[in-house]
This record gives structure tokens, sequence and C-alpha cells, in this order.
């Protein structure tokens, strides 16, 4: 069986992220940090850019916002025009609400889109679920994974590195 | 400073070195020292063990309850909205008096998980997640109201923007329509929100479920007692692992999930004032006195935080005491909560209080009578029991030693909820009871099917939020463990002193 990835284990949370600090200078790409909580300041620790999330929340918006501007002028001004209170047929005024609503919810559905999508979710199977020290990650486990992938990736010099910056518990994932 | 202690005298400058600045004492927000494991093993006990006697003592008492909403709307459909106090001069009863009410316990989730958040406020992460199951089931229940008020329930989607028989298109210009828009919205946001939040914790229960499942000791058990715990934990694992979308814990996932939930929480964070902003206008948009007024927003919101966190206090202390919390959910957070109170409870007062000098400040005699009316017309009992539960009972909350007494806070929060439904009431009712020519005046009481109905809300309410305790983590596991010392990357160790560098 070929390897997926080899997993380490810090004992602590600083440990943990000098540890992916070292990963990053040593210069591999295919890899992350497993912990059951958000680390703060982990990302830079890993290298990684600005998450794209917000950008999805942007199309999404612009989108709610349109089609709120669209579907009152329409369905009030174009298709079936009829006088309220001496009122206009269409005004950006008086239905604001409703564009303003529908920004703010089609902008969640682009940001709870957007976390999917960045992250390559959904994905129900991942090699690592089947290692027992991985699943220890929901407890209190934190893991750092090397993947085969990574273009530096040498079974026992990648296995000798996460010996060298501190882990313990080392083990091979296959694929 | 260096050129400074050049200058100074060398024992005074010694001096100043040993000198440390003083560490502000801050309550820590999970006592006792428990670890990682003990917070994981703690949430996810309560899903994972036995269902306890008093959670089906409650859920047959919270079913039997809600079984009167039940029999209020079927016989309303059966009959007719006739069967509500509703008539005129009083066009608008306790159905709208029962949906502000219900929307306004809402807010207080939203505002714990959004505004908290953007705060930076560690405080929220015990408590958000059971704060927005309530916003959720408290919006459900809002819901009946304006859907059943239009007597025809089965056409209630002619309020959507759907194409319907008649080429009739929904009004934009009444503020019933962006009520439309604001609630169905917002009900929407609360759900992404909460289960979004919720997927690190269906992640942690799926895998426990797996490390079971692998491990397959289930101590002490018989062959049959085996084969069911084995049998629900399959479940678990494929339940929890479709809603956990394969969540890996993975740090790139942390960091497009933590973007996410702060970019939500930017985004509610506006929607909840929208929702109550634009609930007010309901009533701010007509002519009425009383109604006719710009205050209205701001205090309506006030109201609905208020109410909120009278509500979470309700559910929350409860819960610390059955499961054992006392670990996650501090004195801290109930002081917090206590304090949040206080001071929405303030505003309320103020808001009242302002309401009045500007109707005597704007010379109108329709809006003073109003005013004058409500607190000592035919519904001064309402007044009093508005006017002394939402101002006087939170004042209390100045007091250490009452925000310390969990029962009295619990009774209180209990008085905040009363008063506010009384709010709403003195409101609607006051205003249209009396309005501007006394030969359309008239008197308002509801009839057996409202109360039922309403009373029954509560009892869906337990339904829904006790089917959550049971099934769904009450606590963000991952966020609770981030505000703990040992989530800090920067050597936050007992030994060491500080923790930044």
């Amino acid at each position: 069986m070929a390897t997926h990835s080899i997993i380490a284990s810090f004992k602590d949370t600083p440990s943990f992220f000098h540890a992916a600090e070292k990963v990053r200078d040593a210069g591999y790409k295919k890899w992350d940090t497993y912990s059951s909580f958000p680390v703060h300041g982990m990302p830079e620790a890993q290298g990684q850019p600005r998450s794209k999330v917000p950008v999805f929340t942007f199309l999404g918006g612009v989108t709610g916002f349109t089609l709120g501007t669209f579907i009152v002028w329409y369905m009030g001004a174009y298709d079936y025009p009829l006088i309220v209170g001496g009122k206009p047929f269409f005004s950006p005024i008086f239905p604001f609400p409703i564009m303003y609503e529908l920004t703010i919810l089609l902008a969640a559905f682009g940001t709870l889109g957007g976390m999917f999508i960045t992250n390559l979710l959904p994905q129900h199977h991942n090699p690592l679920f089947e290692s027992d020290t991985f699943l220890e990650v929901a407890g209190d486990r934190l893991v750092i994974a090397i993947e085969s992938r990574d273009p530096k990736f040498d079974s026992a010099a990648t296995r000798q590195f996460l010996e060298e910056i501190g882990g313990t518990d080392i083990e091979e994932v296959s694929a | 400073m260096a050129t400074t202690s050049q200058e100074m005298d060398p024992a005074q400058a010694a001096l100043l070195e040993k000198v440390e600045p003083a560490e502000l004492y801050e309550q820590p927000l999970v006592t006792n020292n428990r670890d990682f494991n003990w917070v994981t093993n703690k949430i996810c006990g309560i899903v994972e063990a036995g269902t306890p006697t008093w959670w089906w003592v409650c859920m047959a008492v919270a079913l039997a309850t809600a079984s009167f909403t039940g029999m209020g709307l079927l016989w309303l459909v059966s009959t007719g909205v006739g069967v509500w106090g509703l008539a005129n001069p009083i066009n608008w009863g306790w159905a709208i008096v029962n949906f502000v009410f219900w929307i306004g316990i809402g807010h207080a989730g939203t505002l714990i998980s959004a505004v908290l958040c953007l705060l930076k406020q560690g405080w929220r992460t015990s408590i958000n997640r059971a704060a927005e199951a309530m916003t959720i089931f408290a919006v459900v229940c809002a819901g009946i109201f304006p859907l059943f008020h239009v007597g025809r329930v089965w056409f209630a989607w002619w309020l959507f923007p759907l194409p319907n028989a008649n080429a009739i298109w929904p009004q934009f210009r009444s503020p019933l329509e962006w009520d439309v828009f604001a609630v169905s919205t917002y009900g929407t946001v609360s759900v992404l929100f909460w289960y979004m939040g919720m997927i690190p914790d269906l992640g942690t229960l799926r895998d426990r479920a797996v490390q079971r499942l692998k491990a397959g000791a289930y101590e002490g058990a018989t062959e049959f007692k085996k084969k069911f715990a084995e049998g629900f934990d399959v479940f678990r694992k494929y339940f929890y692992g479709i809603f956990a979308m394969g969540w890996r814990n993975a740090g790139n996932h942390w960091r497009n999930y933590e973007m996410a939930y702060l970019v939500l929480a930017g985004l509610s964070t506006p929607l909840v004032l929208s929702v109550h902003t634009i609930v007010s206008f309901d009533f701010a948009v007509s002519q009425l006195p009383g109604w006719h007024t710009t205050i209205f927003p701001p205090y309506f919101v006030a109201g609905a935080i208020f109410s909120g966190f009278g509500m979470v206090l309700t559910l929350m202390l409860p819960l610390r005491a059955i499961f054992g919390l006392h670990d996650l959910i501090t004195q801290r957070h109930i002081d917090n909560m206590c304090k949040i109170c206080l001071g929405t409870g303030s505003i309320v007062g103020y808001a009242y209080i302002m309401e009045f000098f500007i109707a005597w400040y704007g010379a109108n005699p329709y809006e003073s009578f109003a005013f004058i009316n409500r607190a000592f017309g035919q519904y001064w009992w309402a007044y009093i029991m508005m006017f002394s539960c939402n101002v006087f009972t939170p004042q209390l909350f100045w007091f250490k030693k009452v925000r310390q007494n969990w029962a009295l806070v619990w009774v209180m929060s209990i008085l905040i909820n009363v008063g506010m439904w009384f709010e709403r009431f003195v409101i609607t009712v006051t205003s249209l009871a009396n309005d501007f020519l006394p030969s359309s005046w008239g008197y308002y009481s509801p009839t057996i099917v409202d109360i039922f109905t309403f009373f029954g809300t509560f009892g869906l309410f337990s339904v829904l939020f006790l089917l959550f305790v049971r099934f769904a983590p009450m606590m963000p596991i991952g966020e609770v463990k981030f505000v703990m010392p040992q989530g800090d990357p920067h050597g936050h160790h007992e030994d060491e002193k500080g923790g930044h560098h």
C-alpha cells in the first residue's frame, strides 16, 4: 500500500505551533496541522495566505442586492404596477429593507458555500480517518501530517525531520 | 527609556528594574484547570450518555404543552380567525404581541454569537451554541402567529415573491412585507450560522463514535447491550458524519472556518439590529398615537436584547445545574449576562420615560392622551406589570450578592420575560383600544384559543430545545479550548509569567 502521509504528534500548543513554523521553513508544501481547536496565528505559522472566503461573501452580497432591486422593480413597476398611497411604482428608498435583507441572506449563503469550497468539503473520506492516532485529534492530540505527494517528501528523511522538530508517535498512514 | 535611566540616580534605577507591572486579575473562562480532553468528554458525554429520566419527563410535559398550540391552530383553521380575540378596534391583539415577544427572545442568541464575537468577548464561547439554538426555536414559535393570523394559512405563500394564479405580487411598500423578508432572512441566517459553528463538533462526535467502534470495547455490558451500544455508534458515525461534511480539524479548515465565522458574525450584526428595527416599523410606520414614534427602532432592539438575555439565563442556569457545567459556565458568565440585562433594562426604562417626555414636548393632544391613558387608563395593570418587571427588576443586578444568587437570578430572568411580554401588550393594545375618536374605542380580551395557542408555544419551544440538548453538542468545543490558557500557542505555561511575546 502506498503511503498517504507521515503524521507526528506534539505535546502542547507552543511546541506544535513552533514545529509548524519549522515545517514551513523546511519548504514542505503539501502538509497540514490538525488540532481540535483553532490555534491563534497558525495560518501565518503554516505560511498560508489570507482566506478567500470573503470573495464568496462579496459575490453573494452583490447577487442579493441586485436580485432585491430587480424583484421590487419587476413586480411593482413593470409586471403589475399598482398605485398605493400615491407612492412611486419604483424607488430605491421604500423597498430598501428588501434589498438589504436579500444582500445579507445571499452573502451568508455565499460565506457558508465559500467555506465549503475553500476547504474542499464535503469530502467524507480521507485516508487519515483510518489512523487511530489521527482520531485522537478530536480529543487533545496535536498532529502535523506531511503528505507523500509533497515534492520534498522522502519517507526516511521526512520521518527524521519530524522527529528532529519534536514530533512523537510518528506513524505512516497508508492511502 | 535608555536616556532617562542614565540621568537617573543609579539606586533609583535599580529599584525601578525590580518593579514589575501588576497583572490585572481576570477570572478564568474555564475554571479548575481542566484540560482539553475533559472539555471534549464533558460536552460530548452529554450527547453520548443514555437518555436521563428527567429528559423523558420534561419531553412528555413539553409535548403535552405543545399540543395546546396544535389544538388552538386546528380550531382557528377549521373555524376562522374570529376565534382569536381580534375585532374592531383591536385588529391586532395577541398575535402581534406574541410574534414580537418571541422574535425578541431570539435576539440574544445572535447577539452573543455575532456582536460579542466581533467585540472579541471570550466569555461568549460556552453559551453561544445554546443561545443560537434558542434563537432558531424562538423564530419558529414567532412565525406561527403572523402565519396563522392571515386566516387562510394555506395562502401564506402569497407573502413570498412567487408568481400566484392572480398574477398579484407582494406589496413592497408595506412594512409587513419587509417583515417577511427580515424574519425569514433572520431565521435562515441563524440556521446557517448555527450549523456552521457546529461542523467541527459534529466531526468530533463522529470521530469518537469511530474510535469506540474500532476499540470494540463496551465495558461490562451484556451481549445484548453491547450490540445496542454498537448500533448506536454506527448510527452516530453516519448521522454526525454526514452533517460534519468530512471535517478533519485541519489548520487549513480552521483558517477558512474562522474567516467564514467572522464574516457571518459581521453579517449577522446588522441583520439582528435590522430585524427588530423592521419589526418596530410595523408600528412606527402607522399614524396611530403611541406607535408613530422614531424612538421605536432602538427601543425595540434594546428590549429584544433584554428579553433575549433573560431567556438565556432562564435556560442556562438549569442546564448548568443538571449537567454540572459549573466549570464552563462560571460566575463570570452569569455576571456578564446579568450586567447586560441591567444595561438593556435601563435603556428600556429610559425609553419609557422618554416616550412620555416627547408626548408632552411634542404638544400633540392625541399623543399625550395615548401615553397618559397607557399608564392610568383601563390597562393600568399591564403598564404596572411592564414597568416593574422591566425597569425595577434588573436594577437589582447592580448588587454582586444578587448576581451570585443563582435561584434569584433565575426568578428575575423569568420576570424580565413576563415584563417584556407585557411591554408588547401595552404598546399594541392600548394604542388600538383608545385611538382618535371615543366613538371607536373598545376593550380587548383574549379568547381561550388565544391563550391556548400562546401557552402551547412554550411547549413547542421546549420540545425543540430538549431535542437540541439531547442530540447536538451544547457548546462549541473548539472555541472553548481556544480561550483556555493551554490553547495559547505563545507559551502560556503555569510556570511562566505573562504569556505574550
